[in-house]
């Protein structure tokens, strides 16, 4: 049985059912255009159709009229909600692919699979889809779907296209019990700040539509503002001090592998810069005159910092780090 | 801004005067002034700001530190930006004026931010919950509810507040109740151990030393400045620093991927070698590998590269041997294609050198020469050769791995081509006009060993931990704030319950005050589900 195959397939699967999920959520945001009525999440679908029953016949003139209307938009809102169940559903089995994927990908090459860019990557988007599923289980959060399925198709879809190398030993570099500690802190912070970031995204399309009193459709699904800067917070929050671990222990790693504990390394002064800025956000948060829109600035800022060390110092400039064997 | 404004507001006659209407502040007051701004949260922000920027260009442009060689490429290539550069410090960031500035103001107003907010948190430890609020209702949460049976609820109440692992102080007809004092302890621990990691670096940097020395299979490496190749030690350090200890290399193992998937790749490398701690004590073997040092007392050694050493053994024109052994070659590319130089300054009429490349595995085509495997499959050694009148020991140092060709003759061919000699294990290639031999005995590794030491590793490693520590416990503890009161009414009481949440992202604070109003509703009336009435009016 060829491991390595089969793992291939399951990513490669996991690449289309995501992108299909996107594609079902971008429906469910569609759809939620034509609802004009702000409610706050289309689960509470009974009470919602009663207001806005009670909305129409207010505007209408006659009851048929007003009935009519709320039965249309009860099926509108039956329809998002089918857009958004399938969306989930695809995502689940995609999410179910790229675990196994990564699982068979580690028997295949017979060691923990973090040994290069792909490996990573994969890793990393197994962490990001599975924390946002525990969120929709047990949160609600599905209004995340679009976002976390884009970046989810993206990632994937970078990993099976571009960062792909066949399954190979590790070099003796790697061979180190920091190995795992370092890469797997790394990557649950790193999928955190993701989502922290997407957050941090939405809360300043939120905020915008909400000054400007343009909260329609879908934005209207969101939950304010005010709390998603709370839940990118915690996001950020959780992220950071793993961040701060993942770079102890890499320091930690270096002493045992090269002898120095800091070395400026490109990819260890990425590292910092990315620190350096989420220390930045955490502050702000605490500065008067920093709080909402600077701060969730501060935080895409991060998350361009963290890319650009994951994806251009691998690629374009060569380091200690040039693990992407591409 | 603010203050500009409300100046922009003041009379005319300030104006005319053209001078800012503030007091004057006096030397005492200026540095004040400075420190004010200094330890404000916003200038530690800007700095951090300014760290991060300034950080970025020295992992872009090449650094004199790690690619000294990247740094002569980039000041050939740009004659108009490279002097610039040079001269602003662009390929010494990391140790420039200007980025030390930033981390030693930096770290100025952490101090001065931590120092006064050590005081103010050793005054809230020892201080009682703060008075309970007449209106609890404009609390954040805010929960009441029915008691027929008010006595001793208070007392209830603090009894599961502490439970709770509240602190909490029992007052006339309220209690209050604070928790979360470790939020602000892992914030100052956070930042204190930030001042002590930098002061590790600095004791680090300050008395440690690190230096490389390339040693041939089956030699060895004693531990003084003589046999260093680079050696570099901060400011503090001293020679008599070195312990005395020597390292021979038995043994190091190699292997390359010989699949198709990452052909080439390293595999293995594991080195032996004989330990002798300090003169006269008894040999230990050890194995050196890439993450597992050698340490030597508070002294490491590192395996940090290797590569090929041809042997060869070169006759002067006398027929005598006037070299022989091996010579290290560096190696140039992934392949292992080295380079390096073999000379035979004692040869006699005249000296001989030789310039050239040992491969591993060897491959000669349109491109010239070169390997294209790392492991020594087909070794072969293709040389230039020079001689010359024999020349004076001055004494200068020169570079063992390349030739200067000053003074020299190279040996060329009868059109005027320069001859090229490529060598396989056990060939002997015969000068012309009798100037002498060169044979390729085999060919030995060698390894490159990075010897160094780094006091206030502990200092650092330690600082390191209580950081993260201090992190969580400032990003995760969430200090709360209730205070209960009963009311009596007419019919029995109210008790009354309210909460304030004093960090960002509180979870669950609604909740938990309704919990307690609602239990304490049950401890202090016989009859269950009494109404609990509670509103939350934070938009969390």
């Amino acid at each position: 049985m060829n491991l390595e195959y089969y793992s291939n397939l399951a990513f490669v699967t996991s690449v289309v059912l995501y992108a299909l999920a996107m594609f079902a959520h971008a429906a469910e945001w569609a759809a939620a255009r034509k609802v004009d009525v702000a409610t706050p999440s289309p689960r509470v679908s009974e009470p919602a159709l009663a207001a806005a029953g009670s909305v129409a016949g207010r505007a209408g003139s006659a009851a048929d009229r007003a009935f009519e209307s709320a039965a249309a938009e009860g099926m509108l809102r039956t329809r998002i909600e089918i857009f958004g169940r399938v969306g989930i559903t695809l995502t689940l089995i995609g999410f179910g692919l790229s675990v196994s994927g990564v699982a068979l990908r580690g028997l295949a090459a017979d060691r923990a699979p973090w040994g290069n860019m792909f490996e990573f990557t994969t890793t990393a988007m197994v962490l990001i889809v599975g924390a946002y599923l525990i969120m929709v289980w047990r949160l609600g959060l599905r209004w995340l779907g679009l976002p976390v399925t884009l970046l989810a198709t993206i990632g994937n879809g970078l990993a099976v296209t571009v960062f792909y190398v066949a399954v190979a030993p590790l070099v003796p570099a790697l061979h180190s019990v920091w190995f795992l500690i370092h890469i797997v802190a790394a990557a649950i912070a790193g999928a955190a700040f993701n989502v922290g970031g997407l957050l941090a995204i939405l809360y300043l399309v939120k905020k915008r539509a909400e000054e400007r009193g343009t909260v329609r459709g879908y934005l209207a699904w969101l939950p304010t503002s005010r709390r998603m800067d709370v839940l990118s917070y915690r996001f950020h929050a959780f992220a950071f001090p793993l961040w701060t671990f993942a770079v102890a222990a890499g320091a930690i790693w270096a002493e045992y592998a090269w002898g120095r504990y800091w070395g400026w390394d490109p990819k260890e002064t990425w590292a910092l810069v990315t620190w350096v800025i989420y220390a930045c956000y955490l502050h702000a948060r605490s500065t008067a005159g920093w709080r909402g829109t600077r701060t969730a600035v501060i935080a895409i800022v991060g998350l361009a910092s963290f890319w650009f060390n994951f994806i251009g110092i691998n690629l374009l400039v060569s380091g200690l780090h040039s693990y992407a064997g591409v | 801004m603010t203050d500009t404004q409300t100046r922009d507001r003041q009379p005319a006659a300030a104006e005319a005067e053209n001078r800012p209407d503030l007091p004057a502040l006096g030397p005492r007051g200026a540095v004040r002034f400075v420190w004010t701004q200094l330890t404000s949260m916003r200038t530690a922000l800007l700095l951090l700001f300014a760290l991060a920027l300034a950080a970025i260009p020295g992992s872009l442009i090449p650094q004199r530190k790690v690619s000294p060689i990247g740094v002569s490429d980039f000041l050939q290539n740009h004659p108009v930006l490279g002097p610039i550069y040079d001269k602003i410090g662009m390929f010494n960031v990391y140790s420039s004026p200007w980025f030390s500035a930033i981390y030693l103001l930096l770290l100025l107003s952490l101090v001065g931010c931590i120092i006064p907010r050590v005081g103010v948190y050793a005054r809230a430890l020892r201080a009682l919950p703060p008075a309970t609020p007449r209106n609890l209702s404009r609390l954040p949460a805010y929960a009441k509810a029915d008691v027929t049976e008010p006595a001793g609820l208070l007392e209830e109440a603090a009894e599961r507040l502490r439970r709770q692992r509240y602190r909490v102080d029992l007052r006339e007809g309220s209690v209050a109740a604070e928790r979360g004092y470790l939020r602000e302890a892992g914030n100052l621990l956070f930042h204190l151990s930030l001042v002590f990691l930098l002061l590790g670096v600095a004791i680090g940097s300050l008395f440690g030393f690190r230096g490389t020395s390339v040693v041939v299979i089956g030699q060895g490496f004693a531990n003084n400045l003589t046999q260093y190749d680079d050696f570099s030690a901060g400011a503090s350090f001293q020679d008599s620093d070195l312990r005395p200890f020597s390292v021979t290399v038995k043994d190091f193992r190699v292997k390359f991927e010989t699949g198709s998937v990452q052909r080439g790749a390293a595999r293995l490398f594991s080195a032996t070698v004989d330990v002798v701690d300090r003169p006269g004590a008894t040999p230990r073997s050890a194995t050196l590998e890439v993450n597992k040092p050698l340490r030597i007392g508070g002294t490491k050694v590192h395996l940090i590269g290797h590569g090929y050493a041809p042997r060869v053994t070169v006759k002067d024109g006398s027929g005598n041997v006037a070299y022989s052994g091996p010579v290290v070659f560096l190696p140039q590319d992934g392949n292992f294609t080295s380079a390096g130089a073999i000379k035979a300054p004692d040869a006699r009429p005249e000296r001989l050198a030789f310039q050239g490349f040992f491969l591993p595995t060897a491959l000669l085509d349109e491109q010239g020469p070169r390997s294209v495997f790392p492991d020594a499959l087909n070794p072969a050694l293709f040389l230039n050769a020079w001689y010359g009148p024999p020349k004076v020991e001055t004494g200068v140092p020169e570079n063992v791995y390349s030739l200067d060709t000053a003074g020299l003759t190279q040996f060329k061919d009868e059109t005027g081509d320069p001859l090229r000699y490529a060598l396989q294990t056990g060939d002997v290639i015969e000068l012309p006009d009798g100037k002498g031999s060169i044979q390729l005995d085999g060919w030995v590794r060698w390894v490159k060993l990075q010897i160094g030491e780094t006091p206030g590793l502990i200092i650092t490693l330690t600082a390191l931990a209580a950081a993260v520590l201090g992190l969580c416990l400032s990003l995760f503890v969430r200090p709360r704030r209730v205070w209960i009161k009963v009311r009596a009414e007419a019919a029995g009481a109210i008790v009354e319950v309210g909460g304030l949440d004093r960090a960002d992202a509180r979870a669950g604070l609604t909740g938990d005050v309704a919990e307690l109003a609602a239990g304490l509703s049950g401890a202090g009336s016989a009859s269950n589900g009494s109404a609990v009435e509670s509103k939350d009016r934070g938009q969390t």
